[in-house]
C-alpha cells in the first residue's frame, strides 16, 4: 500500500514537471540565484536588495532580456542565518541549476556560500561588506560594496587633513562593527593617527555614556570614530551630545541612511561620515561620471517603492548590471567564460563608484568611490 | 574623577531602570500563575512600536500612549485566551514553552503589521541634559525612574489592598482552594496577562525615546528583564527593581573602570554568584514543598 502511494506521488510530480521541462527546452532563461536576508536582523539590507533585483529583472525582461533570453530570478531568504545560506546556496546550485549567484546580504551568509560556489565553479557576486570576502582572492567570488577598510581609510585621511592625531574609537562588539574595528586598527598607523581609547558596546545597549565618558577623559583626544550600524550609532550620537563632547564625531558608512538622522535627531548635526555618491546625487559635480547613474537609480527606486533609496539597494543594482554585462560579453552562460568576463569588468560606472576589476582585485572600487559627507540641518552635505 | 564616577552611575541607573521595568512584568505573571512569560519582551515591543507608529502617523502623544497601552493589553488577553487557556491544565513547563512560541509569533506579526525599521518617540520633556556635579542625565531617564516607582507603588496597592489583587495572590498560592472560596480562576489568569501586558507597554513607551524600538526590541529587553527578575527573586516586584539596577550599574561601572569588552560577562558573573549562594534571588521566598 505504502509503495503504491509513493509511486502515485512520483507519477504526480513527474506529470507536474513535464510541461515545465518542455518550456525550458524551448527558450531557456538565464537563471540568477540569490540568497538574501529579506527578514531577520539584516532585513534592512536584504529587503531593498530583493526589491531592486526584482524590479530590474522585470524591466530587462520587458525590453527583451539578455542574449535574446529571459532572465529568471530565484530568491531565497536566509533570515540572517549563515547555516540557512549554505542550504539555499546548495539548492540554487544543485537543483535550481542557476548560472550565476548574486547575493549574500551579510558577510556571514556570503562566507557560508563561498566554499560551495568555489567547489561547483559558479560565479558569485556578493553584496556584503567585509574585506575578507575578496582577500585573499577567490577565483569565483566577487563583490560590489565598499569594504570596511576603505571606509576606515577615508575617515582617517579626512582626520589627517584636519590635523587630528589622537582619537577615540568606539565600536559595536559584533559583526560589522567588530570587523570595522579590526580594519581600523590595521590601517590607522599609516595615517600617523593614534587610537588612545578603544571602547566597545553591544548592539542593543540602551546607554553608552559610560564608554564615552572614558573616551572623553582620555588625554589629548581630538576626535571620536564610531563603527557600527542599526540603532547603536544613533544611541552613541545622542549620548555624545548629552555629554557635551566638543570634538568632532565620525561615523562609518554603516549609518549612511536617513533612518540614522531620524533616530539621532538634532544630535546628528555636524557628524561626518564616508558615503557613496548615491547618498548625495544632486550634490555631485556635473562632470562626475556617477551623477547620471545614481540620479536615475534613485529616481527609479523611489518612484517604484515610495521609500528612500539606500546604498544597499545600489549594491544589488551594481551586482546585477555587472553580471548581465559579463553574460552579454561572454555571449553565453558558460560559467568559466562568464567568470572571466566579470573579472575583466572595466570602467563600469555603478552606484557604488567606478568599478575596474582585475585578477588581483575582485571588487574593483577605488578609494575615490567614497565621499566625505557632513550632516547639516538633517540632510547630507558633501564636504570634499 | 568624581564626575566620571557619577556619569558611570547615571549610565548604569538609566540602563538599570529600563531592565527593572522589563523585569516587573515577569514578576507579576509569575506571582499569579508560576509561569515565566517569555513573551513579556514582546509586550514591551508592542507598547513601543504602537506608540511610535501612532505618533509618527500624526496622532498626538497624549492619545497615542493610552491607545498603545490598550493595543498591548488586547494582545495580552488574546495570548491568554487563545494560547494559554486551552492548555491551562498542562504543566507549567508546557505553558512556558507556549509563551516562547507566542513571542516568535508576535515578532513575526509585528514585522507584518508595522515594518522592520527602527522607530523613536520624542522625549517627554525635552532633550536638554541635566548637569549634576559635572555629570549629565537626560530628563527621559528621570521619567523611567519615576514610572518604575509609581508602578511599584501601584502594584503594592493592587496586590495588598484590593479584593481582586488578593484574589490573584490567592490563586497563585492554591488555585483549587481559591476556586472553592469563589474566585474565578480563569478570570484571574486573564487579568494577570492583561496587567503584565499593560506593564510591558508602559515600559516600552517610556524607554523608546532612549533606546528606540523595532520589531526585535523585545528580545534584549526580555532577556535583561528576566535576568533582573531572577536576580531580585522571581515574583517579587521590589526585587525586580533592585535586580535591574544592580545589573545596569554593574555593566556601567565595569565598562568605566575595567573594560567595556567584559561588561556583559561581569553582569552575568554577578547574577551567577548571587544565585549560587541565594538560589531564590535576593528577595525571593524560600521555596518549600509540602510532601
Amino acid at each position: 500500500m505504502r509503495n503504491l502511494v509513493k509511486w502515485g506521488a512520483a507519477a504526480v510530480v513527474a506529470a507536474g514537471l513535464c510541461p515545465v521541462a518542455g518550456v525550458a527546452g524551448a527558450a531557456e532563461p538565464i537563471k540568477i540565484g540569490s540568497i538574501l536576508s529579506v527578514t531577520g536582523p539584516a532585513s534592512f539590507l536584504g529587503e531593498p536588495e530583493k526589491k531592486t533585483l526584482e524590479m530590474y529583472v522585470e524591466r530587462i525582461n520587458k525590453s527583451g532580456g539578455v542574449l535574446g533570453r529571459k532572465v529568471e530570478l530565484i530568491v531565497y531568504d536566509d533570515g540572517g542565518a549563515g547555516d540557512k545560506a549554505t542550504t539555499f546556496t546548495k539548492r540554487l546550485i544543485e537543483s535550481d541549476k542557476v548560472d550565476i549567484l548574486i547575493g549574500g546580504s551579510t558577510t556571514a551568509a556570503t562566507m557560508a556560500a563561498v566554499p560551495l560556489a568555489e567547489r561547483n565553479e559558479t560565479p558569485f557576486i556578493s553584496l556584503a561588506g567585509a574585506v575578507n570576502i575578496i582577500e585573499p582572492v577567490k577565483k569565483w567570488v566577487f563583490k560590489t560594496p565598499h569594504t570596511d577598510r576603505m571606509a576606515a581609510e577615508k575617515v582617517f585621511a579626512d582626520m589627517k587633513k584636519r590635523g587630528i592625531t589622537k582619537i577615540g574609537l568606539i565600536s559595536e562588539d559584533a559583526g560589522f562593527g567588530k570587523s570595522g574595528h579590526d580594519q581600523s586598527l590595521a590601517v590607522v598607523k599609516e595615517f600617523g593617527i593614534e587610537i588612545v581609547a578603544d571602547e566597545v558596546y553591544s548592539p542593543k545597549d540602551p546607554d553608552v555614556t559610560a564608554q564615552l565618558t572614558k573616551i572623553k577623559n582620555a588625554a589629548g583626544i581630538q576626535a571620536v570614530f564610531n563603527f557600527g550600524f542599526g540603532q547603536g550609532p544613533a544611541i552613541v550620537t545622542k549620548n555624545f551630545k548629552q555629554l557635551g563632547m566638543a570634538v568632532p564625531l565620525y561615523e562609518s558608512h554603516g549609518v549612511a541612511s536617513k533612518d540614522y538622522i531620524k533616530l539621532a535627531g538634532d544630535a546628528s548635526e555636524g557628524v561626518r561620515l564616508p558615503a557613496a555618491g548615491i547618498v548625495v546625487p544632486e550634490q555631485l559635480a556635473a562632470t562626475d561620471p556617477q551623477k547620471p547613474v545614481v540620479t536615475a537609480f534613485k529616481k527609479d527606486y523611489e518612484a517604484a517603492f515610495k521609500s528612500d533609496v539606500s546604498t544597499f539597494a545600489g549594491h544589488a543594482y551594481d551586482g546585477l548590471q555587472i553580471a548581465l554585462a559579463a553574460i552579454n560579453r561572454a555571449g553565453s552562460t558558460d560559467k568559466a567564460k562568464v567568470r572571466d568576463e566579470i573579472e575583466k569588468t572595466s570602467g563600469y560606472v555603478g552606484t557604488g563608484g567606478l568599478v575596474s576589476m582585475s585578477a588581483t582585485d575582485h571588487m574593483g572600487l577605488s578609494p575615490s568611490a567614497f565621499h566625505m559627507v557632513e550632516i547639516r540641518k538633517g540632510g547630507w552635505v558633501l564636504s570634499d | 574623577m568624581f564626575a566620571a564616577f557619577l556619569q558611570y552611575l547615571f549610565s548604569g541607573l538609566t540602563s538599570g531602570a529600563i531592565y527593572a521595568l522589563a523585569g516587573l512584568g515577569f514578576a507579576i505573571i509569575y506571582n499569579s500563575s508560576h509561569v515565566i512569560n517569555f513573551a513579556q519582551g514582546e509586550f514591551i515591543m508592542i507598547g513601543g512600536m504602537a506608540s511610535a507608529t501612532l505618533v509618527g502617523s500624526g496622532v498626538p502623544m497624549p492619545l497615542a500612549i493610552p491607545l498603545a497601552m490598550l493595543i498591548s493589553m488586547a494582545a495580552g488577553i488574546a495570548l491568554e485566551k487563545f494560547a494559554i487557556e486551552p492548555a491551562r491544565n498542562s504543566d507549567v513547563v508546557t505553558i512556558i514553552i507556549i509563551t516562547i512560541g507566542a513571542s516568535i509569533f508576535m515578532r513575526g506579526a509585528a514585522q507584518l503589521i508595522w515594518d522592520k525599521e527602527f522607530h523613536s518617540l520624542p522625549a517627554f520633556s525635552g532633550e536638554s541634559p541635566i548637569a549634576i556635579f559635572g555629570a549629565t542625565l537626560m530628563p527621559q531617564s528621570l521619567w523611567v525612574f519615576g514610572v518604575s516607582g509609581v508602578v511599584i507603588v501601584a502594584l503594592w496597592w493592587f496586590f495588598n489592598r484590593t479584593m481582586f489583587g488578593k484574589a490573584m495572590l490567592a490563586t497563585s498560592h492554591n488555585s483549587l482552594a481559591a476556586r472553592l472560596v469563589g474566585i474565578g480562576v480563569k478570570r484571574v489568569l486573564m487579568a494577570s496577562f492583561a496587567l503584565s501586558a499593560l506593564l510591558g507597554a508602559v515600559g516600552g513607551i517610556v524607554v523608546t525615546p532612549i533606546t528606540f524600538t523595532n520589531y526585535e526590541a523585545g528580545i534584549m529587553l526580555g532577556l535583561k528583564g528576566f535576568s533582573a527578575a531572577v536576580l531580585g527573586g522571581l515574583g517579587n516586584g521590589g526585587g525586580a527593581i533592585v535586580g535591574g539596577l544592580i545589573v545596569g550599574i554593574a555593566e556601567a561601572l565595569a565598562s568605566g573602570y575595567l573594560s567595556s569588552a567584559y561588561k556583559d560577562a561581569i553582569a552575568f558573573v554577578i547574577i551567577l554568584f548571587v544565585l549560587f549562594f541565594m538560589p531564590n534571588g535576593l528577595f525571593g521566598k524560600r521555596g518549600t514543598d509540602r510532601v
